[in-house]
């Protein structure tokens, strides 16, 4: 009888991912029996050793697991969830669970709920809450096969403290059928604050008029000891790395203060960014829909706020 | 060569949030009066993907292929005024609310039938429902390789190499064909077809399929995935409009509040 919760662990540059402590609150939140985790990956029995709050991980540690490719980790994930038999499984709306989540539900022949952020037990079944049609909606789902899939955006569940580790189980897999191959991986340098972790983000939009204008922003940031966001118009204009892109197709950040500066606040960029505890809008139309979300907003021209913005925030802060 | 670009018509994304609505008991977005449904947003530009391999040179082939209502000719041509060869729209009230997984059954159905397809495009999501599965679903059930969110496609020499776009790297990725590769926006906007282009589309082949075409019975489309609710959430904030004579003492003022509100 397939029973209790299966999450995937991430590991990045060795350590277990943020993100899992998420899933692990998440899953046990659920109630719906023990909760177990699969880390995969090469080189990562350590990482394993080190998933909190879980009564089991298992772990399939494998050269060809060096790089992550769909092929690779969903076989490993497959042949986990075989050994595990889960009534649900739980991973993160990461580059790993939007990518090979789909292709696992498959092999499972069973559903995946993509990008929840509401996860309910109802007659013994799970039930999902996502937003759709660009977050202007939202879509609850249930399952008529098992196991029940779903990636969790992250930020959404409070991290789990801590606990214990679980003991590990190695799991080995036949990974001689991978078809695509990484031929070089870029990664992002990131300066400062890492956005995703920032108590103070500061984003800015296409009203800022052109790249040469996001001093301020930056300034801005820096007087709040925060990071640079934008929207996606920005990114797509080239402004701005995509690294710094907030939304439903960029990053989902949670900071206590968020300042969106010359950005309308469509459905899309409020995916990623209605988590903030406070949202600022500083934007020259007094109908922009950003304002329906913020707790503090300015009318008026970024280029005549935020000079004096910046001085008086690094006043207030100095006053102590 | 030959690539099928997988094109979904979806409601206009693009209009003021307050404009959207749902009946709810019918668990269904209402568009608003008069404005017509639109091609996805990704797709068109997985199409763009396809011409840009077109023009790279070979003999390329690039069919259309869109699971929808009759209205879904519309996005078909859009594809073949871009320079799409022909046009296949799979239709059928049995089609109607299945499933993502049943879905992927139909279109990699087609693709079988089609039967000579090297690469299948599609976009990282469709923009009404935001799920993103379709095109992995696509690669598991006709046996290739799946490569998500491109930003550059091109072939040569029987693969398929690809540029991820990730939040924090870019990759590449090279696969075995057939395969499927999901298009993300980072890959540019597609191409504006020019009337005489449009009007050509007008003359290409474009074949409509239905579930008895396709051999897809009832049974094999029934829902792993139901959909149980569908609602808009209540936005409860109310701003704090900060006013001032100037701009300066509007930014004071947002600096004060900010200090008394414990955010800084
Ligand atoms: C499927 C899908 C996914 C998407 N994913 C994302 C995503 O992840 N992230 C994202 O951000 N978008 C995303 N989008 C795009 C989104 O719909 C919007 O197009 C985008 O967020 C708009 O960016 P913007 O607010 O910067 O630009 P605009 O909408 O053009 O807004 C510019 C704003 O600046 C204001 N302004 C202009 N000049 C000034 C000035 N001098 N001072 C003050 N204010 C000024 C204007 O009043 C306006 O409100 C997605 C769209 C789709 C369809
Ligand atoms: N009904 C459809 N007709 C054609 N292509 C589709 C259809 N549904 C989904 N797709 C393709 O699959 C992609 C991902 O869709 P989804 O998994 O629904 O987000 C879309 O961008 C399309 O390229």
């Amino acid at each position: 009888m397939a029973n209790g919760v299966l999450i995937l662990a991430e590991v990045v540059d060795g350590a277990v991912s943020p993100v899992t402590a998420e899933l692990v609150a998440a899953a046990t939140g659920l109630g719906a029996g023990p909760v177990s985790a699969m880390v995969i990956g090469s080189g990562v029995e350590g990482a394993a050793a080190n998933v909190a709050g879980v009564e089991k991980t298992y772990v399939v540690d494998d050269a060809a697991l060096a790089q992550y490719t769909t092929d690779g980790y969903t076989t490993a994930a497959q042949a986990v969830a075989a050994k595990a038999d889960p009534a649900i499984i739980l991973l993160a709306q990461s580059d790993a669970g939007r990518d090979l989540g789909p292709a696992l539900a498959y092999r499972l022949n069973t559903a995946i709920a993509m990008d929840t952020i509401g996860l309910e037990m109802k007659d013994g079944k799970l039930h999902t809450t996502r937003p759709t049609y660009g977050g202007n909606a939202r879509a609850v789902n249930g399952f008529t096969s098992e196991p029940a899939i779903a990636t969790v955006r992250p930020k959404t569940f409070e991290p789990a403290a801590g606990g214990s580790a679980g003991a590990v189980e190695k799991v080995d897999v036949d990974l001689s059928g991978i078809r695509t191959k990484v031929l070089s991986r870029d990664v992002a340098a990131a300066e400062g604050v890492r956005l995703e972790d920032a108590n103070f983000v500061v984003s800015g939009g296409r009203g800022m008029g052109g790249p040469e204008n996001f001093d301020v922003i930056e300034q801005l940031a820096g007087a709040l000891g925060g990071a640079v966001g934008c929207s996606r118009a920005v990114a797509d204009l080239g402004w701005r790395p995509v690294a710094e892109q907030v939304g439903l197709t960029g990053k989902v950040v949670s900071p206590n203060v968020y300042i969106a500066v010359a950005i309308s606040g469509a459905s899309q960029h409020m995916a990623g960014c209605s988590g903030s505890k406070n949202i600022i809008a500083i934007n020259k139309d007094a109908d922009a829909n950003i304002f329906k979300s913020a707790r503090f907003g300015i009318v008026g021209d970024y280029k005549t706020i935020l000079p004096p913005l910046i001085e008086a925030i690094k006043k207030e802060k100095a006053a102590g | 060569m030959h690539i099928v670009v997988c094109v979904k018509q979806v409601p206009d994304w693009d209009i003021p949030p307050s404009s959207f609505k749902v009946d709810e008991g019918a668990k269904k977005v209402v568009p608003p009066p008069g404005v017509a449904p639109v091609t996805s947003q990704f797709d068109a530009i997985a199409a763009e993907a396809a011409m840009k391999i077109k023009d790279a040179g070979g003999d390329t082939k690039v069919t259309i292929m869109s699971m929808g209502p009759a209205t879904a000719r519309e996005t078909i041509k859009q594809g073949l005024a871009m320079g799409g060869d022909e046009g296949v729209l799979i239709s059928d009230d049995a089609f109607n609310d299945i499933d993502s997984t049943a879905a992927a059954l139909v279109l990699a159905t087609a693709i079988k039938k089609l039967g000579d397809v090297d690469l299948v495009l599609t976009g990282r999501q469709a923009v009404d429902w935001d799920t993103g599965v379709t095109g992995t679903l696509i690669a598991e059930m006709i046996g290739g390789p799946v490569v998500t969110f491109a930003k550059a496609v091109s072939v040569a020499d029987g693969k398929v190499t690809v540029e991820r776009v990730l939040p924090d790297a870019t990759e590449k990725v090279e696969a075995t064909l057939p395969a499927v590769v999901t298009v993300s926006n980072e890959l540019g906007e597609p191409r504006y077809p020019k009337l005489p282009q449009i009007m050509a589309a007008g003359k290409k082949q474009v074949t409509t399929w239905t579930a008895a075409d396709l051999g897809i019975d009832a049974a094999a489309l029934a829902p792993k995935l139901t959909l149980e609710q569908l609602f808009v959430p209540v936005v409860d904030t109310k701003v704090e409009i900060i006013e001032g004579e100037t701009p300066e003492e509007q930014a004071a003022n947002l600096a004060k509040r900010m200090k008394e509100a414990k955010l800084i």
